[in-house]
């Protein structure tokens, strides 16, 4: 037995792109995660972060490379011998009005995953357990025969998660699950998804922009740059000793709530970000990096351990 | 010179729905002075988008203005006829929106929409069209702007769209830029940017009213809030007060709600339930089903803005009394 839940070995997607050109949208990417971790997923968009979720719960095939879930490398796998792995990977949407179908019924919603694996016998067991799965996930019994848009935005993507959680999942990749949500109903959301973790069991890999909300509910974090990882380690460590100078960048930007840190001189990036279909040599973040030199543009950096925490750069340890 | 660009008085929009009338603006009074940035914040439904097209009269059909007053630089333009409104736009008033993608022409390069909006309210030649919005693309700071001239839409990031969204609403010079959630779909490190730049604007003159759901952005650009809940301005203040003494439950909530993600407090603060339906509002303080403290006389009656302090003002019958903290 593996030690990890889930491990990526350099994994690449590329998608074919108008005019005969590659978006390198994911390129060597190799990371582990450990049972009963959450691992955060930080990045602007365009960066990889959807699609490296996606090819580790096996929606999406890698070009190159390969995932291992409980130790087994499921990327060449045949579809018989990978259908029972799949209810052990769900995904949890961003858009809770674009990811339920507004024809069926919470009960059907709900029920569709128990129906698909059999995991019940009779009707009556089904609507058993998602009523169970409702007062999991906190949407009053009551509203079993109801449709979505009768719901809500927190509302549904509660109902969303009971979705994810039905056919009793190890592991769910939760993409920018609370984005389009307001703040007092985000934070209902987060502490739902902390609290099913812990009594379910379960491991994250939690993708978001919001780089204050990945720090709440991650252990471990990855910060990701046009399809590369720049550094991943534990969250405390990332956020408070940022290595990495794209990471730095990041955790600058945010706006903080509160007045008086106005005055605060705040470093902006310049220019445009590079395109995936056209990334610069050497490393990836170079064009951006007030520190850039000629080894960044003619050597990629490895990842390599400083203090604990992973950093590709360079100049990390160094300065 | 009149000191207040923007003034509403009163401000009540009306949807006819059929299950009722919906008020998604109700009684609002603000203003914003020259020279400011102003901000709304609120979650959504709340009412703030439909006040910002109140004011520049773009309210989707069949909202309607039923009351009050809106005066831009001391000029009453409420009952102006559609004509004239149409000239006031893009000329006095601007807006930007969230989605840069959607609110520029797909098929029209970004110079040729700039150029349209300068030739719709000046007269001049095509030639002296394209000199001014070449300059306002490099004033809002977009490189290699010959280049981007030519480009379409699709072609550009999106924080580029929100720039060239910014040259157009400001090639004409307006006395008020409304920028409705002009960040929420850019990326942080884009964000700073766009902010520091609405910064630079007010700097050179022109007023800003900023729509955002961001407690972040607010405190780092404006000089005053106003906070919306269920149509209504619930609590006002200058950025420091609100945000050192927040005086509503409803603020009060929203402060704790992030305060307690950026200190990372094991159970989050939440405020209870959802935002009620504007069909079916309490009979007394709309914020009364998610209060604490929530008392008798809260179900009942409507409280008023009231000031607490100077410029501090507050819509809770609790404010100033024992148990609000």
């Amino acid at each position: 037995m593996s030690e990890y839940l889930v491990e990526a070995r350099e994994l690449t997607k590329e998608f074919p792109a108008a005019g005969k050109k590659t978006v390198h949208a994911v390129s060597g990417v190799s990371l582990q995660i450990r049972k009963g971790e959450t691992l955060g997923l930080v990045g602007e968009s365009g960066c990889g972060k959807s699609t490296l979720g996606r090819l580790l719960i096996h929606t999406l095939q890698p070009t190159s490379g390969e995932v291992l879930f409980r130790g087994q490398p499921v990327t060449r796998m045949k579809d018989s011998d990978f259908k029972p792995l799949r209810k052990e990977m769900q995904l949890v949407f961003q858009d809770p009005y674009a990811s339920l179908d507004p024809r069926m019924t919470v009960r059907d919603l709900v029920a569709e995953p128990i129906e698909t694996w059999k995991l019940c016998g009779s009707r009556e067991e089904v609507t058993d357990r998602v009523r169970d799965l409702l007062r999991a996930v906190g949407v009053p019994e009551e509203f079993l025969y109801r449709y979505p848009h009768q719901f809500s935005g927190g509302q549904r993507q509660r109902i969303g998660i009971a979705r994810a959680i039905a056919a009793d999942p190890s592991f769910i990749v939760c993409d920018e699950p609370v984005s389009a949500l307001d703040v007092s109903v985000q934070n209902q959301i987060l502490n739902l998804l902390k609290e099913l973790k812990e009594s379910r069991d379960l491991t994250y890999l939690f993708i978001s922009h919001d780089l204050s909300v990945v720090r709440y509910l991650a252990d471990r974090v990855c910060v990701m740059f046009l399809g590369r990882i720049c550094e991943i380690g534990p969250t405390e460590a990332v956020y408070e000793h940022p290595r990495h100078p794209y990471t730095r960048f990041l955790l600058d930007a945010v706006p903080v709530p509160d007045p008086a840190a106005r005055g605060k001189e705040v470093r902006l990036l310049k220019g445009e970000a590079p395109s995936p279909a056209d990334p610069p040599s050497g490393c990836r973040f170079r064009t951006r990096c007030p520190y850039a030199t000629e080894r960044c543009a003619a050597e990629e950096p490895a990842l390599r351990d400083v203090n604990g925490v992973q950093v590709a750069c360079h100049r990390a340890g160094k300065q | 010179m009149n000191d207040r660009t923007l003034e509403v008085r009163n401000l009540t929009v009306a949807i006819p729905t059929d299950r009722g009338v919906v008020r998604p603006v109700n009684d609002v009074s603000l203003e914003v002075p020259a020279g400011s940035i102003t901000g709304i914040v609120g979650e959504s439904g709340c009412g703030k988008s439909m006040t910002a097209r109140a004011v520049t009269g773009l309210l989707p059909y069949p909202g309607k203005v039923t009351g009050g007053t809106v005066r831009l630089c001391g000029r009453e333009i409420t009952g102006l006829p559609e004509k004239e409104r149409r000239k006031l736009r893009g000329s006095e008033i601007s807006m930007i929106f969230q989605e840069p993608m959607t609110s520029l022409n797909p098929v029209v390069k970004v110079g040729k929409q700039v150029d349209e909006a300068i030739r719709l309210h000046t007269e001049c030649s095509r030639e002296e069209a394209k000199g001014k919005t070449l300059a306002m693309f490099r004033e809002v700071e977009i490189p290699e702007a010959e280049t981007r001239y030519h480009c379409y839409p699709h072609q550009l990031s999106g924080g580029l769209r929100q720039r060239v969204m910014i040259a157009m609403a400001m090639v004409c010079r307006p006395k008020l830029l409304i920028a409705d959630e002009p960040t929420t779909a850019l990326d942080v490190t884009v964000e700073a940017q766009i902010l520091k730049l609405l910064e630079r604007l007010r700097v050179a003159g022109t007023s800003v009213l900023i729509i955002s759901h961001n407690l972040g952005v607010i405190a780092q650009v404006c000089d005053f809030v106003y906070v919306m809940y269920a149509g209504r301005i619930v609590e006002q203040a200058a950025t420091e007060v609100l945000f050192s003494r927040p005086a509503h439950p409803y603020t009060r909530g929203l402060f704790r709600s992030v305060n307690s993600l950026r200190e990372g407090s094991d159970t989050l603060e939440t405020i209870p339930g959802v935002v009620p339906n504007l069909l079916r509002l309490p009979a007394g303080c709309s914020f009364s089903l998610r209060c604490g403290q929530c008392g008798a006389d809260c179900e009942k009656n409507m409280p008023e803005l009231t000031e607490t302090e100077p410029g501090h003002r507050v819509r809770c019958f609790l404010t100033g009394k024992e148990g609000t903290e």
